[in-house]
């Protein structure tokens, strides 16, 4: 009876352990998660960093014409090396990123031009596509995600709404709360969106995401105030 | 809608232009020169019924004297857009946003057909703005018919410099 009881207890002490143990860690990762999003709200050095590793996140069409506006803009020595990455049906956002890192001056000191890496990425979801078979695309894409982003690991990622950014932001935060790359991420809501978020920009407002949240127009502004209003890009 | 010294230049899908096919009225070089150049597109889209709508016995004439022009696929179109003295686009930003900034009068054609038609909001957005006309399929023949070309207002370009200084800030990078 003694050894009933005994092994009875025992067999609680490890459960009590596990509870606890399962319990003090997701008690860590929430504390974690917490401050990653508190520390991304702020600005995040205090004095000029060195060149930051970028990600280019391009969608289709419209998407990309206002990502290379930005681009256009945007001092490239800050900022390399430099990733593009578009959807695997997608040929065109990647010439016009080529076309743009092509056209870019020579500076006067030499450098290695192996700043920009041009790659591909499974799409989330195709245009049309109907919310059902989206799962399964979108675990596929998300591994491909993984995979790149392990590679890539950059310190800067650039996105303006395509479903592509969804799985690559998701695994740059989680490495961020796991300490294994601190990348800051800046999602420009589309031209196109007046009145409502993308469902890429909702999610990544909503779990706070993004470091950044830019929109195009002040109705965007009012409905969700922890957005930057920065004016139109085109 | 269209008078016959219009030349209408359609993008469309392969399916509309091999049931429609192409018409060319014997014009010569010079001819299409003269021609006051009418553009339709859409986009990298399906849109049908902008084409069937623009492509009417009531649009060419009836006396089929309009000049139809049709392409499929055209990685740049900035030169149709160029020639043309009038555009009429669905709504993708792309297509919105290049004829405005050629400062072309625009008449965006939303279409219904779209799952998630967030795309009138912009074009709706500019047409209280005066920067272009905003119909459906339907109603675009009676708005070319009443339309004031001159009620448009030019559309400012935009900047994207507002954005990289809040980011280059925000990364602790001095400007000035």
């Amino acid at each position: 009876m003694d050894n009933r009881y005994s092994c009875f207890f025992s067999d609680m002490g490890f459960l009590n352990v596990a509870i606890s143990f399962i319990i003090g860690i997701s008690t860590l990762i929430m504390i974690r998660i917490f401050y990653v999003v508190y520390r991304s709200s702020k600005p995040l050095y205090s004095r000029p960093p060195g060149p930051l590793s970028t990600l280019i996140i391009l969608g289709s069409g419209g998407h990309t014409a206002e990502m290379i506006n930005l681009l256009a803009v945007m001092q490239m020595d800050r900022f390399k090396p430099r990733y593009y990455i578009a959807a695997a049906t997608d040929n065109m956002s990647l010439q016009k990123a080529r076309v743009l890192e092509d056209s870019l001056p020579d500076k006067a000191e030499v450098e290695l031009v192996e700043t920009s890496q041009f790659m591909q990425i499974y799409r989330s979801r195709e245009v049309g596509q109907s919310y059902v078979t989206s799962v399964g695309t979108t675990l596929i894409a998300l591994s491909h995600a993984l995979w790149l982003m392990i590679k890539i690991r950059p310190q800067v990622i650039l996105c303006n709404g395509p479903g592509t950014c969804v799985p690559l932001c998701v695994i740059a935060f989680v490495f961020k709360v796991l300490g294994i790359r601190w990348s800051s991420i800046f999602y420009v809501e589309s031209i196109a969106r007046v009145r409502r978020l993308s469902l890429s920009g909702l999610l990544l407002y909503k779990l706070r995401m993004a470091d950044q949240l830019f929109v195009q127009w002040p109705q965007l502004k009012s409905k969700y105030p922890r957005a930057n209003y920065v004016g139109r890009l085109m | 809608m269209f008078k016959s010294s219009c030349l209408l230049i359609i993008s469309c899908s392969e399916k509309v232009k091999q049931k429609i096919g192409e018409y060319r009225m014997g014009e010569s070089h010079d001819s299409v020169k003269s021609k006051r150049i009418v553009f339709v597109t859409v986009g990298t889209t399906c849109f049908d019924s902008l084409v069937r709508a623009v492509d009417t016995q009531e649009s060419t004439g009836e006396d089929g004297s309009l000049s139809v022009d049709y392409f499929t696929f055209s990685s740049s179109i900035a030169e149709y857009l160029k020639s043309a003295s009038l555009v009429i686009s669905h709504a993708g930003s792309g297509s919105i946003f290049e004829t405005l900034r050629l400062k072309k009068p625009l008449i965006v054609v939303v279409n219904e057909d779209l799952m998630d038609n967030h795309q009138s909001e912009l074009a709706e957005e500019l047409a209280e703005r005066n920067h272009l006309f905003c119909v459906f399929p339907q109603t675009l023949y009676q708005t070319i018919s009443g339309m004031d070309l001159g009620s448009l207002v030019a559309y400012q370009p935009g900047d994207a410099t507002p954005v990289a200084n809040f980011i280059n800030r925000f990364l602790g990078f001095n400007d000035e």
